[in-house]
């Protein structure tokens, strides 16, 4: 019932910063409405680091606990931030296109490094998925994870400097719309949109958690199921054959 | 001290080891560095004929034979282990998991250290770059780079050694990770052949050698999950 209720405020929450971002607000003057795609882009971008800082969090808390909660928790957050990670990339090309004239931009870092991380919780999740054993499962897709959180930093900085260690020019990125100088009115439509979607971020972590421990449990029903499938044949043809040499040996 | 000592006789032992039964089965060994040569030429072919061309793109091209290489490498190191069925008592073996993970990686070093030797000269000669004075800067860029090569390759070996299609999974969870080290490698080469013009060669080095260290500390503190069960 509370997490119902938190989605319905998550829902009309985003609906009301969405209204606001794209009707109220007015367009940026130099990128037009291309501009508007930012109040997406960013909040998306925003959910994808912190859902794999959660992934890399559980995984540390797994390998703590052994408790395969923690790893419910883990893959919800890396299934969630793969989807919110391929939005912001996705957003951030349909905003290159119209106003840096291409869709992949190789000089700026933030694209190239985001391109990278969605790869690695791509492969984490395919990983998890080519693994049967739940604990070895939950054991190694923790240490997966956490390599590929120690990465991203690294990632970024040789991506930062690979643009070009003797020039240190600030590109028109996204984010940097968000200094002092921008408009209140443009600040308070993306923080907005940034509590909608980090609501609606912590109503789809709920619900694919229970999810998750639904899937568990029905993993567990079918390793049971087979085991007494298993035991059961391994029985049924030997039954007659024990009895045999009982009843010779009964006089 | 002695704890460390007796680490570091582990990690040898298990070294050691890894690389004799590489050599005395040789056939595998040998057909990754051939493969390595292979991949090289068919750059030469996808970007050629035009050398200047293709003496431009060698630091990139160098250092994409070695990841390949470095690859079917890497996944080599647990696998004579699990064909035999040796893997649990690899795990059973009792000492500290990080001296396993050391040896591991120092056998994954070497077998590096041999591809990059030979898929160096065979660069050199067939896209005809110019090396001079630059063979020392290149064997630094190209020794911290296996270093950081094994002990990525060390951790996903073993994350993907009982696994379904571990052929397909080893490359894709290890290339992301080794992305930075690809592109500082590569940096690092082309500053090294190039003159280094802009002082960045050091920079480079560095951020090869912080990874390097990042992530045998990373793979040390974890591989020990990797053995358990």
């Amino acid at each position: 019932m509370k997490t119902r209720i938190l989605g319905a405020v998550a829902l009309l929450a985003v609906i009301a910063a969405a209204v606001n971002a794209l009707l109220i607000v007015p367009a940026d003057l130099n990128q037009g409405d291309a501009q508007r795609i930012m109040y997406v882009h960013v909040p998306s971008a925003w959910l994808g680091y912190l859902s794999f800082g959660v992934t890399a969090l559980a995984g540390i808390g797994y390998l703590w606990r052994r408790d395969l909660r923690l790893d419910a928790v883990a893959v919800s957050a890396a299934e969630i931030g793969v989807m919110f990670t391929a939005f912001a990339i996705w957003g951030g090309m349909m905003w290159g296109k119209p106003v840096w004239g291409v869709y992949w931009q190789w000089e700026d870092p933030r694209l190239t490094t985001t391109a990278l991380l969605l790869a690695l919780y791509v492969g984490y999740l395919l990983f998890r998925r080519l693994t049967d054993d739940p604990a070895r499962r939950a054991a190694r897709a923790a240490v997966v994870g956490i390599i590929a959180a120690i990465d991203i930093p690294i990632v970024h900085f040789s991506v930062e400097w690979w643009r070009g260690l003797h020039q240190r020019a600030t590109f028109g990125s996204p984010d940097k719309l968000l200094n002092p100088a921008a408009p209140a009115q443009f600040v308070i439509a993306l923080v907005a949109m940034v509590v909608a979607f980090t609501l609606a971020w912590a109503w789809l972590m709920i619900r694919r958690y229970q999810l998750a421990r639904i899937e568990w449990q029905i993993e567990e029903h079918g390793r049971l199921g087979r085991i007494s499938a298993a035991r059961r044949a391994a029985v049924a043809p030997q039954a007659p054959a024990a009895q045999a040499p009982a009843e010779e040996a009964a006089p | 001290m002695s704890a460390l000592r007796a680490d570091a006789a582990v990690a040898w032992a298990i070294a050691r080891k890894d690389a004799l039964s590489e050599l005395r089965g040789r056939h595998a060994a040998g057909s990754t560095l051939f493969f390595a040569a292979l991949v090289l030429l068919l750059f030469g072919f996808a970007l050629g004929p035009d050398s200047r061309r293709l003496a431009e793109a060698a630091p990139g091209l160098l250092w994409l034979a070695i990841v390949f290489g470095g690859l079917l490498t890497v996944a080599r190191l647990h696998q004579l282990e699990a064909d035999d069925d040796a893997l649990d008592q690899l795990a059973r073996y009792p000492v500290e998991r990080h001296a396993i993970y050391a040896g591991k990686a120092l056998a994954g070093l070497a077998a590096m250290l041999v591809l990059g030797a030979v898929v160096l000269p065979v660069v050199v000669i067939l896209y005809g770059v110019e090396v001079g004075g630059a063979w020392p800067a290149l064997l630094a860029t190209l020794v911290l780079g296996a270093i950081g090569f094994a002990a990525v390759g060390t951790f996903y070996a073993g994350v993907t050694v009982r696994m379904r299609a571990r052929e397909v999974m080893l490359p894709l969870l290890m290339l992301p990770v080794v992305a930075p080290l690809l592109l500082a490698a590569v940096k690092a080469t082309a500053a090294a052949l190039g003159g280094d013009p802009f002082g960045e060669l050091g920079a480079w080095l560095q951020l090869l050698a912080g990874f390097d260290v990042v992530m045998l500390i990373a793979g040390g503190l974890t591989y020990g999950h990797l053995l358990e069960e």
